[in-house]
């Protein structure tokens, strides 16, 4: 299973501001009454995108400056809470390739590098900064360099890393493990076999 | 070498070590249920695989349930999918589905320990991040996404780094009236939404060793809510009489050899964590949140914060954004705060322990006028013990409604949800915007007791005054 080789990133960005953004603003639970992830893109951050009525809310993503944004920014702790991969997978298919942000939760985290996602962890001077170039200039070219832990946007290049295992899966094109796990099967078996409580 | 429980778990299921210096973990145990395994057998079927080892994954239906609708099509087409397409992956993989109709089903964290198939020294994987709740009884219990529970099917086993380990001691006895939810309400608003990031924790001390098994489940159970993927308590007397004689529990010779066992993976005394934290028992009082999430909590004699006198931007800003949403006055008593709804029931408490608390102090007292309250057993065999016990009458005589197992007004994906801005008393586990099913709905987290007791002054109260709790 040959995997896409994810070193670099560029597109343009949007900011999503805000501290502990959970998995539930990012795709309410009621949109995972579903037995496949496809069209979850159309309901990311649905909630505080659209009113009761359905008309659309103040909202970065409303904006149509930052339509076609590949590349999401956002505050501390991101993506806290339920383990739903269906967050990830709305942000991906809504058309992130990247998320950057102070820091992610870990679960969330995970779910993100398994898709090919790399999560970037930057200073929140540096993010505010980086906002504020693509508030004064939303078509600004953006690059996250996965391999080289930093964003160079404008001129300007600030760090920005992906925790080290998820750097070498993604930049190796091992971000799905499944392959490697699957290699592993006999050693499993031979594991199980040896574990008292799992004997059949 | 002294080591701690989590090292020994976690040895004990290391298959090997994977290219980018993550491990390939043998999963013992892998719990399913229908919102985020259906994807996962998608996958499977796409790349040909076969669930590599059925017997050790364990299926249950508990989120889209509807709790006052028992047969089947359910009213909701989108649930009534996704329970058949459960029941028709677990039929053609050969897992074991305890569905309605097998009398065992229920919110899959209570489910598993009632069972006997949670056991210490065990790993195991759900998708959903409140399986932390398993570590109760010194299992290794990870919350996972689809993609995981994909690679957990296919090869029992997943890629996961090691986590550090925090040490949670909680000295000296709880106030009466101070419950295991009051416990980690209090960890988390001590060391925060996010403190637990990379790291097991691991409590301990005189209040853990006390606590019973449903008391340690629910302090578990939230530890994701302080971003701890794993959280955990020691195995003891306490954990092996509880599984002493469950359905899946080793019987005969094979139980003393599973507690001598299980003994062996308890942390060694002088083991070194990767941090201590103590907190004292008597620090801890009756705890409500005020915010969007769970570490926003106050003691319900506290005031609501004021941002004015928060000390960082960082704080004022989100103390801000929270009583925007939640339509709080800053610096006003909680206490005294009129509700709308009463939700006693989830992961987190819906047991019987909890029940059992409440229907003690609810006899005779009534539901205040205009308050919705609903009490939902986190599973059928909690539900039929509470029954044989009257407890689901003496909750009906006070008016809450006795509904039927499953996630109910937790996280809205089935009929119970609040609407509008209703303010919801909530023994569930996360406090954040929308999550009770309506977007401008707003929850406050409390022990099942502190629900009760606003359910009865129809206000957020103190459960100590209302009930004169005082042993």
């Amino acid at each position: 299973m040959a995997l896409e080789k994810i070193t670099a990133v560029t597109g343009r960005a949007v900011c999503v501001p805000g501290n502990d953004i959970d998995t539930d603003r990012i795709i309410p639970a009621r949109f995972m009454k579903c037995v496949t992830f496809d069209g979850l893109g159309e309901f990311l951050f649905h909630d505080v995108r659209k009113n009761a009525e359905g008309a659309d809310l103040p909202h970065p993503l409303n904006d149509p400056r930052f339509r076609g944004a590949t590349i999401l920014l956002s505050g501390a702790n991101f993506g806290c809470g339920s383990s739903r991969e269906h967050a990830p997978q709305a942000i991906q298919k809504y058309g992130f390739r990247a998320v950057v942000a102070e820091s992610f939760a870990e679960i969330f985290f995970g779910n993100c590098t398994t898709l090919g996602i790399p999560c970037a962890a930057a200073a929140r001077a540096d993010i505010a900064r980086l906002a504020a170039a693509i508030e004064a200039d939303p078509a600004l070219a953006v690059t996250l360099d996965v391999a080289a832990g930093e964003i160079r946007f404008g001129g300007q290049a600030i760090p920005a890393e992906v925790r080290p295992a998820a750097r070498d899966a993604l930049i190796h094109g091992r971000w799905d493990a499944i392959g490697e796990l699957l290699e592993g099967l006999p050693a499993v078996q031979a594991l199980a076999t040896r574990t008292t409580y799992l004997a059949a | 070498m002294a080591k701690s429980l989590f090292e020994k778990v976690w040895a004990a299921h290391a298959v090997r070590t994977l290219a980018n210096g993550q491990t390939q973990l043998l999963i013992g145990t892998h719990l399913i249920h229908e919102v985020t395994s259906p994807q996962a057998f998608g996958m499977l079927r796409d790349l040909g695989l076969k669930v590599a080892m059925p017997h050790r994954t364990f299926a249950t239906v508990d989120h889209i349930v509807p709790t006052d609708q028992l047969v089947e099509p359910y009213r909701d087409p989108l649930a009534q999918a996704m329970m058949e397409e459960l029941r028709r992956n677990c039929a053609q993989s050969g897992i074991t589905f305890f569905d309605r109709a097998s009398g065992k089903q229920g919110i899959v964290h209570i489910v598993g320990p009632e069972q006997g198939i949670t056991q210490p020294g065990t790993t195991i994987a759900c998708g959903d991040s409140h399986t932390s709740t398993h570590g109760a009884f010194g299992a290794v219990a990870f919350g996972i996404g689809t993609t995981q529970i994909r690679d957990v099917l296919a090869t029992q086993t997943m890629a996961l780094g090691k986590l550090k380990v925090r040490r949670i001691n909680v000295r000296g006895s709880l106030r009466p009236g101070v419950y295991a939810k009051d416990v980690i309400l209090h960890i988390i608003r001590v060391l925060g939404v996010n403190g637990g990031t990379g790291y097991a924790y691991e409590y301990g001390g005189e209040v853990f060793d006390r606590f019973s098994m449903e008391e340690r489940m629910t302090v578990c159970n939230m530890s994701i809510e302080g971003g701890a993927r794993a959280g955990y308590v020691n195995p003891d007397q306490t954990t092996f009489d509880y599984l002493r004689g469950r359905p899946y529990s080793p019987q005969g010779a094979a139980w003393d050899a599973a507690v001598e066992r299980w003994r062996g993976f308890a942390s060694d005394p002088g083991c070194s964590y990767d941090d201590v934290v103590t907190i004292e028992a008597a620090d801890i009082a009756p705890t409500v949140t005020w915010g969007i999430n769970p570490g926003q909590g106050i003691a319900i004699t506290e005031s609501i914060p004021d941002p004015a006198r928060a000390t960082a931007a960082d704080e004022r800003s989100s103390i801000e954004e929270a009583l925007a949403y939640m339509k709080l006055r800053p610096g006003a008593a909680i206490k005294g705060t009129r509700i709308d709804v009463a939700f006693i029931g989830s992961c987190t408490n819906g047991r019987l322990s909890d029940f059992r608390e409440v229907a003690r102090h609810v006899r005779g007292r009534r539901v205040a006028p205009g308050v919705k309250a609903i009490a939902v057993p986190g599973s059928q065999i909690v539900a039929l013990q509470c029954e044989k016990e009257g407890i689901d009458q003496v909750l009906r005589d006070a008016g809450f409604e006795w509904r039927a197992a499953g996630c109910s007004m937790c996280l809205a994906m089935n009929p119970d949800k609040l609407i509008g801005d209703q303010l919801c008393a909530s023994s569930s586990n996360r406090n954040f915007k929308g999550r009770q099913g309506s977007p401008t709905g707003r929850t406050l987290l409390m022990s099942p007791l502190m629900v009760a007791a606003a359910a009865v002054t129809g206000t957020v109260a103190d459960a100590r005054e209302v009930f004169a709790v005082n042993s």
